[in-house]
């Protein structure tokens, strides 16, 4: 049974852990374009992540606030899905991986505007407008570097590939959920295929389905984005400038 | 200068050539009647927007200055902020500080079609897009054909 505060975490997780990843490609990005884009789509996802986990806390009634939740959880205690924890691989990995994230939150964020919860419903009035730009990019991205050169199809193809089993958690049946992710999976292929095929990349076969996130069962690359994330905050706590 | 002339009167710290009242951010600002206390309420335009903090410290200052002191500052997600808030005097300053306006959102569509978007240099409509994303969370990039010169765009939202 999932209720409003383990609901509002796990998606607040999955923005904190998208944001922490795509923070490290600042200033390592192929162009100056990509490095800004990057960023900012970082930025989106952090915001998104603080509303969550704002709400997250108070849903708690525990006295955490977004801080508290982001800094002070060790790796178990996190919610997100294994896709967004993967590392950033080369450029086409990190575009398979946002294709798929946003292509999951953009339907998830609009479909909050009608979970019957006021803020969860304000949060995603105001993210899903942000997703869609995401979705917009990293469309445009894996459609180019599919439908590119020979080295370039092929390392989009390897990161599809790659990266799909992850998707599958995403959806797992949850129906006491605010939203049930399960409901999601039509939106998602309508978007992602169309794309796939456009860049005329072969769609993966449903097969090994890696999962845990949810639960709290990470990949070891979690812990380590974990340290870095949160050691500052635990050597200097309640830091501020 | 009374409370409301104020808070709209304060800049945004990003794009220095509008107020938050030409933005669209400042959505009220209300008086307590018994004890005159003010209470400002703005929205951001991005959620990760990072400059809330500093336009929260701007209000209170401008207020403080305007004798209110305690003034306080809300943020509200909901509804949610759009580029269609921007005021026509609003879309004069930026297109006059070298910032295209956003075209009108239409309400069907969440990302709208771009149309074409006019160089705020020469007003060519012979532009094109370098980057969906540019120097803060609520431009992109943009370049003339005509004139050459390299733009920012306020993007719909």
């Amino acid at each position: 049974m999932t209720g409003r505060y383990d609901f509002a975490l796990r998606l607040g997780d999955d923005a904190l852990i998208a944001a922490q990843r795509l923070g490290e490609w600042t200033t390592r990005a192929p162009e100056m374009e990509e490095d800004i884009a990057l960023a900012n789509i970082a930025l989106d996802q952090l915001g998104a992540a603080r509303l969550l986990l704002t709400y997250a806390g108070e849903l708690e009634g525990a006295g955490r606030d977004e801080d508290a939740l982001a800094f002070l959880r060790d790796d178990r205690e996190f919610r997100n899905c294994l896709l967004v924890e993967l590392p950033n691989g080369d450029f086409a990995v990190t575009m398979a991986k946002l294709l798929f994230l946003s292509a999951y939150q953009l339907p998830l964020y609009t479909a909050l505007t009608e979970c019957g919860d006021e803020r969860l419903a304000a949060i995603g009035a105001k993210t899903r407008k942000e997703s869609a730009y995401h979705l917009d990019h990293s469309s445009l991205w894996v459609k180019r570097l599919g439908d590119g050169t020979e080295e370039s199809r092929r390392r989009m193809q390897s990161a599809v590939d790659q990266v799909w089993p992850y998707t599958q958690e995403l959806f797992a049946a949850d129906p006491a959920a605010p939203v049930d992710p399960a409901a999601l999976r039509a939106d998602f292929d309508a978007v992602v295929f169309p794309v796939l095929d456009e860049a005329t990349l072969t769609r993966p076969e449903a097969g090994w389905a890696p999962a845990g996130g949810r639960v709290g069962v990470h990949t070891e690359h979690l812990s380590y984005l974990l340290a870095e994330m949160q050691v500052l905050h635990r050597a200097h706590p309640g830091a501020n400038w | 200068m009374n409370a409301r002339q104020a808070a709209a009167a304060v800049v945004d710290p990003e794009i220095r050539v509008i107020t938050i009242d030409e933005l669209g951010i400042l959505r009220a600002v209300d008086q307590d009647p018994a004890t005159g206390r003010v209470t400002v309420t703005i929205t951001p335009t991005y959620t990760g927007c990072p400059a809330m903090d500093v336009i929260r410290s701007d209000i209170r200052r401008a207020l403080a200055a305007a004798g209110h002191p305690d003034a306080e500052v809300r943020t509200v997600y909901s509804p949610a902020w759009s580029t269609d808030w921007i005021s026509d005097a609003g879309r004069a300053k930026l297109t006059a500080a070298g910032i295209a306006p956003p075209a009108p959102v239409r309400a069907a569509t969440v990302v709208p079609l771009t149309l074409a978007v006019r160089c705020p240099r020469c007003g060519s409509p012979e532009t094109e897009q370098i980057s969906r994303f540019g120097s803060t969370a609520c431009k992109a990039l943009w370049r003339c054909r005509s004139c050459s010169e390299p733009f920012d765009h306020l993007k719909a939202l």
